[in-house]
C-alpha cells in the first residue's frame, strides 16, 4: 500500500518539478524577452517572418487576431484534408498505402487540426509516413501553439489597460513553437528513441518469430496447437486443423515514431503513431518511455498556470489555478486507482479470481498492459483525460464503471482540469469568470478578477467559452443516439454500449481524442458529426476567450481591498472546483446515470 | 427592516398584487424574463398535452399531467406576485407624489424687474426659461431657480419634513421644486426644466418603476441564467434520445414521457433566482427610496456597492454640527476662574448648544452653579455684532469671534493683547474655535470650542476600513485643524480646506488608482466634483445644477446618508448573489428525486440513487415540482428585505452566505421534497 501511494506521489512530484521552472521559461518566451534559445531561434525567427511577410510587433486586436487563427486552422484542415487524400501518390510511402476517403480524411484533419487527435483508423495501416509526418506531426506542433497564442492573448488582456491589443498571432506561434514546442521534443525524442521507440523511415520489416503460432481461417489464434513447422500441420489434443495458417514472422512496423509521439504527448495531441497508442510496445516500451510520456502529458498545461501567475504579476494566482486543476486531477485520480485496484464483484467471480494487490498488480487488469499494471495506467487514464490529451497506455473501455466514468467526466467537466496546452487554462478562466461572477455578488460588488469588472460583455463570452463542450456533447450525442445506424457500430450493448457512445462524443467535444474503444468509429455518420463537434468546441470557446482578452484590455484596473473578492486564496480554489465540478454534474449526471451509472449500480447488485 | 416587511406585507398590497400577478400573464410581460419565459412556454405546452391527453392522446396519465400543468402556472404566477409585491411600495409613494403634482395657476411675468405684468397661464404650459412669480399660500408651479425675492417653503410633499425652508436668490439655496409650497413671501422664479420631465415626473417614474432599466448587473446575471436554460433544454431532449437509445438496445418502448421531461426542465432551470431577480431589484430601489433618496438609475445604487472610497463632508457625518467648550484659557493676568465666572454669566442664558455646554464647563471646572440673575439683561447674538453677553449690575460681559470682539474693543480705543492673539491662534491650531471673552472692555481670555466628534463613528469607520472602504474627511478647516480632528475620527484621510477643485481633483486621482468614489454635495460649485464622482448625493436642500450632476437626490440631506447608500447596494448585490447560489445548489436534490424516477424501470439499479425514499415515481416528481414552485413563495421576503448585511471581510461574507445559502441551498431542498412526498402519500395523491 505505502508503495503503491508513493508511485503515485512520484508521477505528481516529478509533474510539478518540472512544470515550474518551465512555466517561469514559457513566460519569458511569451513576453518577447530575452531567451536562452535566441541565438539559435532569432534568425529562425526572423526569416520565418520574411517570408510570411508578417510584422512581429504587430499589435492585433482581437478579432484580427481570431481572423488569423481561423484562417491558418482553415489552411491546415485544407492541407491536411488534401494530404490524406492523395497520400498514394506522394512521396514517403513505402508500403504504398491507398488515400483516405473522403468522410474519414474530414475527420482526421479536423482532427488535428483541433488539436483532438481522435483517430478512425490505425496509424500502421491507413497512413504513410509522409501523411504522419508532414501532414500530422506538423499539426501536432502548431495546434497547441495556436492555443498557447490564443491563452497569452487573453492574458494581455488582463494585464493592459490601454486597449492597444493583444500581441501578435505569428510572434506567438512562432515563438511557442520555436522556443517551447521544438526543443522540448528534442530532448524528448532522443529520450524515447534511447527507450527503443521506433524511429525510421523504411517499409515494415519481418522478424521471425521465436516460436510460430496457428491461425485458423478467421485470422483468430488456434490456442494449445502442436506446430509441426516441417510439415506444414497444425494439430490440437491429436487432430489435425485443415484449414490453419501457421505464422513464422512478424511484421514490426517502421515509421518516424519517437518524434511524433513525443510531440503527441507535449502538445496534448495523443494521436497515436501506432493504432493501440503508447499500449503498442514499439511506442511505449518500457517503465521509463511510460514515465517520460505520462509526465509530458500534463507538462506544459501545467506549466501554463504558473507563466499565467507570472504574467498577471501574482503568482499566487499562478498556484491557485494550478490547486484547483490539481484537486480536479486528485480526485479523479484517486477514485479511478480505487476502483481498478479494487475490480468489480464480477470480476473476482464470488473470490475465485485473485484481485489481491501483494506481488503482483492485481485488481481489474483487462486490457491493460502488464508491464504497466494498475498504477501506471490509472495515472495515465486520468492524465490523458484530464489534459486533452487522448493518448492511452490502457484501454479505457475495459476500465470499471467508475474508472471509466472519472475519464468521461473528466473530459465533460470542458477538458479545463489542465487540458490541452494553452486551451485548458484558458477554458478554466472563463471558469474563473462565472465564479468571480456568482462570488463577488455574494460579498455586495459588482463581480471583478484581476482588477478587471466582469460585464454583460464578457458574462455572455465566458458562458459561451465554458457551454461549448456540454452543449456540443449534449447536441452530438443526442442526435446519434437517434440514428438507428450508430448502434451497429458499438461491441457492447446496455448501459455499457450506451457509454462508448457518450464517450465517443465526449472525446470529441473535449477536444480530448481518446477512445473508450469498441465503437467502429469510422462510418460516415460518426466521421461527420463528431468531425462538426470538434470544430465547434475548439472554436467557438477560441472566438469567445479572444473577445474577452479584447474587451478586458481596455478597461482600467479597479483597486483591491479587504472588500474586493481574492481570487488567490484556498477560498476561491474550493468555489471554482464547486463551479466546475457543478456544470459538469448538471450537464451529464442524467447521461452517466444511464451509462456507468446504471452498469455500476447493476455490477453491484 | 421589520417595520419595511411588514409594510410590504399588508393585506391591501398583497391583494392589489394578487391581481397584478394575474395581469402579467400577457406574454409581451413575459418575455422581459427569459427564464420564467421558459417556464411559461412549458407551462402552456403541458397544458395543451393536458386537453389531448383529456381527448385519449396521452404519454402520461391526464391526472398526473394535470398537476403538474396547474404547478407550473403556480410557479409564474407566484414569480409575477413577487415582482407586483415589490412594485407595490414604490406605487403607493408614486401615488402620494403625483398628488400634490396637479395643474396651478402660474403667475407668468416678463423678467423680474416687471412683476406686475403678471399673466396667468396653467403651470402644464411653463416651458424652461419662463420666469414666475410665486406668492404666500401658492404651489410653486415648476422646478426652477429662485432670481428675486426670498420666502420659507413648505417641502414635505416631498421630503416628508414638515419643517418650513428659506429658499432665497443667489447662494446655494435657491433651488426649488414644482409641488412644493411657498409660505411666507414672495419669490421670483425662473423656470429650469421643461414640461413633463421635472424632478417630480422624474420622481414618480422612478418610485413607480416605469423608468428602470435592467442594470449592467442584472444584465450580466441574466446572461448567465439563460444560458443554463439552454443547457438543462439541451440536456433535457437529449435525454429524450437517450432514453429512446437505451431503451431500443434494452428491447422495449421508450417509457420516458415529455410531461416528466418538461416537469424535470423546470425544476433543472434557475427559476427560484430568475423569479425573484426583477423583484429584488425593485425592492433594493424602493429601499433606497424608504430611506428618502433617489437614485436616478438603478446602475447608481450597483456603483454604490462597489465604492472603496467615502468622501465626506465633515459637519454633520464626523462631527456634530454645534462645538462644545472645552477649555478656558485665561489671558493678560485674569485668573481661571474669574475668566470662567464671566463664561459662565454671560452664557446663563444662551440656549444655543454651545452656550449651554460653556455653563456646564464652568461647573465642572470650577463648580460654578446657574445663578438667577435679577434684572440682568441678555444680548442675544446678532449677525451684525456677531457676538452675545450679558448686562447686570452695572457690569457688561461679552463674547464672540476673535475679530468681531476686537472691532467692538477697537470701538472703545481698547487693543487686543498679543498674549490674547496667541491664544487664539493656538486654540484654532488644536482643531478648536477660540471664542473672546471681555468684562467691561478688558479682556479676561478664550473659550476654546471644539467640535464633537459624533459617538460610534470611530467604530463604524473601523467597520468600514475593514470591508475595504476608506474615508475621507472633507473640510474647509486648515490642514492642522482637519488632520487633529481626522485623527481623532479615525477616518483614513482628510481634504483641508477643500475647494470644488480640490475635490474634483481628488477624486480624479483616487479613479485614477482603480477606487471607486462617492460623495455628497450641494452647491453649484460641488457639481463637477458630482459629475465626476461614482456615486454622487445631492442634497435635496441644494441647488439645481447639483441634483443635475448627481446621480441620486437625499431628500432628507443627511450627510450620513452615504454610508447607507452603500450599505443597500451591497446587500442588493448579496442578495442577487446568494440567491443565485441557492437556485443553483437546488439543482442537484432535484436531479436525485426525478432522475431515478424517470429510469427505474430500464435500470432498476437506479433505485439506489432514490436515497431519499421518496414513494413512487409519480409523488418524486411532484415533490420536485411543488417544491420548485413553492419555494419562490418562501423566499419572497428575503427578496425584498435583502440578506442579511455585516461590516465585515470579504472572505468572511463569502463564507458565511456560502455556509447560508450554498450549503442551505443543498440540503434544503433534500428535507422538503421528502416532506412534500410524505405529504402526498398521506393524502393519498399520489
Amino acid at each position: 500500500m505505502p508503495q503503491v501511494i508513493l508511485q503515485y506521489m512520484l508521477y505528481l512530484a516529478v509533474l510539478l518539478g518540472l512544470a515550474y521552472p518551465l512555466g517561469g521559461y514559457v513566460a519569458r518566451v511569451m513576453n518577447g524577452e530575452r531567451c536562452p534559445l535566441d541565438r539559435v531561434a532569432s534568425p529562425v525567427e526572423h526569416g520565418i517572418c520574411r517570408v510570411l511577410s508578417v510584422d512581429p510587433d504587430e499589435e492585433m486586436d482581437w478579432k484580427r487576431y481570431l481572423v488569423c487563427v481561423l484562417a491558418f486552422s482553415a489552411v491546415s484542415l485544407v492541407v491536411v484534408m488534401a494530404i490524406l487524400m492523395c497520400q498514394g501518390g506522394l512521396p514517403g510511402n513505402p508500403d504504398h498505402v491507398g488515400g483516405m476517403g473522403a468522410a474519414l480524411a474530414f475527420n482526421t484533419a479536423v482532427s488535428f487540426v483541433t488539436n483532438t487527435n481522435w483517430q478512425a483508423y490505425a496509424g500502421e495501416t491507413a497512413l504513410s509516413w509522409f501523411s504522419q509526418a508532414v501532414g500530422l506531426t506538423v499539426q501536432n506542433f502548431v495546434t497547441p501553439a495556436v492555443a498557447i497564442g490564443v491563452l497569452f492573448a487573453l492574458i494581455r488582456g488582463f494585464v493592459r489597460t490601454d486597449g492597444e491589443g493583444l500581441g501578435n498571432f505569428w510572434n506567438d506561434l512562432i515563438r511557442s513553437v520555436l522556443h517551447v514546442l521544438l526543443p522540448l521534443s528534442l530532448v524528448m525524442a532522443v529520450l524515447l528513441m534511447a527507450g527503443g521507440v521506433v524511429q525510421g523511415t523504411g517499409a515494415t520489416r519481418y522478424v521471425t518469430l521465436r516460436e510460430p503460432i496457428a491461425v485458423d481461417a478467421s485470422g483468430d489464434v488456434i490456442a494449445n496447437a502442436d506446430i509441426d513447422e516441417a510439415a506444414g500441420t497444425v494439430s490440437v489434443d491429436g487432430v489435425t486443423v485443415d484449414d490453419a495458417t501457421i505464422v513464422t514472422e512478424e511484421a514490426v512496423p517502421q515509421g518516424l515514431a519517437a518524434s511524433q509521439v513525443a510531440i503527441k504527448q507535449l502538445g496534448t495531441n495523443g494521436g497515436g503513431y501506432f493504432g493501440t497508442n503508447s499500449a503498442y510496445p514499439l511506442e511505449n516500451p518500457t517503465p521509463f518511455t511510460n514515465l517520460l510520456e505520462v509526465i509530458a502529458i500534463l507538462l506544459i498545461p501545467c506549466a501554463l498556470c504558473f507563466s499565467f501567475g507570472i504574467c498577471v504579476g501574482n503568482k499566487r494566482q499562478g498556484w491557485a489555478m494550478c490547486a484547483a486543476m490539481g484537486v480536479c486531477l486528485l480526485v479523479a485520480l484517486a477514485v479511478i486507482a480505487v476502483s481498478e485496484q479494487c475490480g468489480t464483484a464480477a470480476l473476482s467471480q464470488g473470490g475465485s479470481v485473485d484481485l489481491s494487490w501483494s506481488g503482483q498488480a492485481g485488481g481489474n487488469m483487462e486490457g491493460k498492459e502488464a508491464r504497466f499494471g494498475i498504477v501506471s495506467s490509472s495515472v495515465w487514464a486520468a492524465f490523458t483525460t484530464a489534459a486533452s490529451n487522448g493518448s492511452v497506455n490502457c484501454m479505457h473501455d475495459s476500465l470499471t464503471p467508475l474508472g471509466g466514468m472519472m475519464c468521461m467526466l473528466l473530459i465533460q467537466l470542458g477538458e479545463v482540469v489542465f487540458g490541452g496546452a494553452g486551451c485548458g487554462l484558458y477554458g478554466m478562466l472563463g471558469f474563473a469568470i462565472l465564479t468571480v461572477f456568482i462570488a463577488g455578488l455574494m460579498v455586495g460588488r459588482t463581480p471583478e478578477f484581476l482588477g478587471k469588472k466582469v460585464e454583460p460583455y464578457e458574462m455572455r463570452w465566458s458562458v459561451l467559452a465554458c457551454l461549448a463542450t456540454p452543449m456540443a456533447i449534449l447536441v452530438g450525442s443526442g442526435i446519434a443516439a437517434l440514428v438507428p445506424g450508430v448502434a451497429d457500430s458499438l461491441t457492447n450493448s446496455g448501459a455499457h454500449g450506451f457509454s462508448e457512445l457518450l464517450y465517443a462524443f465526449s472525446s470529441a467535444g473535449g477536444n480530448n481524442g481518446s477512445a473508450f474503444a469498441g465503437l467502429s468509429a469510422d462510418t460516415a455518420f460518426l466521421d461527420v458529426s463528431l468531425g462538426l463537434v470538434m470544430l465547434f468546441a475548439r472554436f467557438l470557446p477560441m472566438a469567445s476567450v479572444l473577445a474577452i482578452g479584447g474587451s478586458l484590455s481596455c478597461k482600467r484596473k479597479v483597486a483591491a481591498s479587504a472588500g474586493t473578492l481574492r481570487t488567490d486564496g484556498p477560498m476561491f480554489v474550493f468555489l471554482l472546483v464547486f463551479i466546475v465540478i457543478l456544470i459538469g454534474a448538471l450537464s451529464f449526471f442524467p447521461a452517466l446515470s444511464l451509462g456507468p451509472i446504471a452498469e455500476f449500480l447493476g455490477v453491484a447488485a | 427592516m421589520s417595520k419595511n416587511e411588514k409594510r410590504s406585507m399588508d393585506p391591501r398590497m398583497v391583494r392589489s398584487a394578487v391581481g397584478e400577478a394575474f395581469r402579467k400573464l400577457s406574454p409581451r410581460t413575459q418575455v422581459d424574463n427569459p427564464v420564467m419565459f421558459l417556464v411559461y412556454v412549458s407551462a402552456i405546452l403541458l397544458t395543451i398535452m393536458w386537453m389531448l391527453a383529456l381527448s385519449g392522446i396521452s404519454d402520461a396519465p391526464a391526472g398526473y399531467t394535470l398537476a403538474i400543468v396547474v404547478m407550473l402556472w403556480l410557479t409564474v404566477l407566484f414569480s409575477n406576485f413577487a415582482e407586483a409585491l415589490a412594485e407595490g411600495r414604490g406605487k403607493a409613494q408614486a401615488a402620494a407624489l403625483r398628488s400634490s403634482k396637479r395643474d396651478v395657476e402660474a403667475h407668468l411675468i416678463p423678467s423680474a424687474d416687471e412683476k406686475d405684468r403678471i399673466s396667468n397661464i396653467s403651470s402644464a404650459e411653463l416651458v424652461k426659461g419662463n420666469v414666475v412669480i410665486v406668492f404666500a399660500g401658492e404651489q410653486i408651479p415648476g422646478d426652477g431657480t429662485v432670481i428675486d425675492g426670498a420666502a420659507s417653503v413648505d417641502e414635505s410633499a416631498i421630503t416628508g419634513e414638515s419643517a418650513p425652508v428659506i429658499r432665497e436668490a443667489g447662494g446655494d439655496r435657491s433651488a426649488v421644486t414644482g409641488g412644493t409650497q411657498v409660505l411666507s413671501d414672495w419669490i421670483v422664479i425662473e423656470v429650469t426644466s421643461e414640461p413633463g420631465k421635472s424632478f417630480l415626473d422624474k420622481m414618480i417614474a422612478m418610485v413607480e418603476g416605469a423608468a428602470r432599466k435592467k442594470t449592467p448587473n442584472e444584465i450580466a446575471l441574466q446572461i448567465f441564467l439563460v444560458a443554463l436554460c439552454i443547457v438543462f433544454v439541451l440536456v433535457v431532449m437529449a435525454l429524450y434520445a437517450y432514453a429512446d437509445f437505451s431503451s431500443r438496445q434494452a428491447g422495449v418502448a421508450n417509457a420516458t414521457s415529455v410531461t416528466t421531461l418538461v416537469a424535470l426542465l423546470v425544476c433543472l432551470a434557475p427559476t427560484t433566482i430568475g423569479a425573484l431577480l426583477s423583484a429584488i431589484g425593485i425592492a433594493g430601489m424602493s429601499r433606497l427610496n424608504q430611506s428618502n433618496v433617489l437614485a436616478m438609475s438603478g446602475r447608481a445604487i450597483e456603483a454604490a456597492g462597489d465604492v472603496d472610497i467615502l468622501m465626506l463632508d465633515k459637519t454633520g457625518t464626523i462631527t456634530l454640527g454645534n462645538r462644545r467648550a472645552d477649555q478656558f484659557i485665561p489671558v493678560d493676568g485674569a485668573t481661571p476662574a474669574e475668566l470662567a465666572d464671566a463664561a459662565q454669566l454671560s452664557s446663563l442664558a444662551d440656549e444655543t448648544p454651545e452656550g449651554r455646554s460653556i455653563v456646564v464647563l464652568a461647573k465642572e471646572r470650577f463648580g460654578l452653579r446657574g445663578r438667577e440673575l435679577a434684572d440682568a439683561e441678555f444680548v442675544p447674538f446678532t449677525a451684525k455684532t456677531r457676538m452675545s453677553g450679558v448686562d447686570y449690575e452695572g457690569v457688561e460681559i461679552r463674547k464672540g469671534a476673535a475679530d468681531a470682539v476686537d472691532t467692538y474693543l477697537s470701538g472703545f480705543g481698547v487693543k487686543m493683547s498679543r498674549e490674547c492673539q496667541d491664544a487664539v491662534q493656538s486654540v484654532a491650531q488644536q482643531g478648536a474655535t477660540p471664542l473672546v471673552v471681555e468684562r467691561d472692555h478688558r479682556v479676561l481670555g478664550v473659550i476654546a470650542l471644539k467640535d464633537i466628534i459624533k459617538p460610534g463613528v470611530k467604530e463604524k469607520f473601523a467597520d468600514l476600513r475593514r470591508m475595504g472602504i476608506r474615508t475621507i474627511m472633507v473640510t474647509g478647516d486648515n490642514p492642522t485643524t482637519a488632520a487633529a480632528i481626522a485623527a481623532e475620527a479615525g477616518v483614513d484621510d482628510f481634504l483641508a480646506e477643500a475647494t470644488p477643485e480640490g475635490k474634483l481633483s481628488t477624486i480624479r486621482r483616487y479613479q485614477a488608482e482603480g477606487h471607486m468614489v462617492a460623495m455628497t454635495g450641494d452647491g453649484t460649485n460641488d457639481a463637477p466634483a458630482l459629475a465626476q464622482a461614482d456615486v454622487a448625493v445631492a442634497m435635496n436642500t441644494g441647488t439645481q445644477a447639483a441634483k443635475e450632476a448627481g446621480n441620486m437626490v437625499d431628500l432628507d440631506s443627511s450627510p450620513t446618508k452615504l454610508i447607507d447608500i452603500v450599505r443597500i447596494g451591497k446587500q442588493l448585490l448579496m442578495t442577487r448573489g446568494s440567491l443565485t447560489t441557492f437556485s443553483i445548489a437546488n439543482d442537484v436534490a432535484k436531479y436525485f428525486a426525478i432522475i431515478p424516477a424517470l429510469f427505474i424501470t430500464l435500470y432498476p439499479g437506479l433505485a439506489a440513487l432514490n436515497f431519499m425514499g421518496l414513494h413512487s415515481p409519480m409523488s418524486a416528481v411532484l415533490s420536485a415540482i411543488i417544491y420548485n414552485a413553492f419555494v419562490i413563495v418562501a423566499l419572497i421576503p428575503l427578496a425584498l428585505r435583502g440578506v442579511a448585511y455585516r461590516e465585515v471581510p470579504a472572505a468572511k461574507l463569502l463564507s458565511h452566505n456560502l455556509l447560508v445559502y450554498g450549503l442551505g441551498g443543498f440540503v434544503v431542498p433534500f428535507v422538503f421534497i421528502k416532506l412534500i412526498d410524505l405529504v402526498l402519500v398521506v393524502l393519498g395523491v399520489a
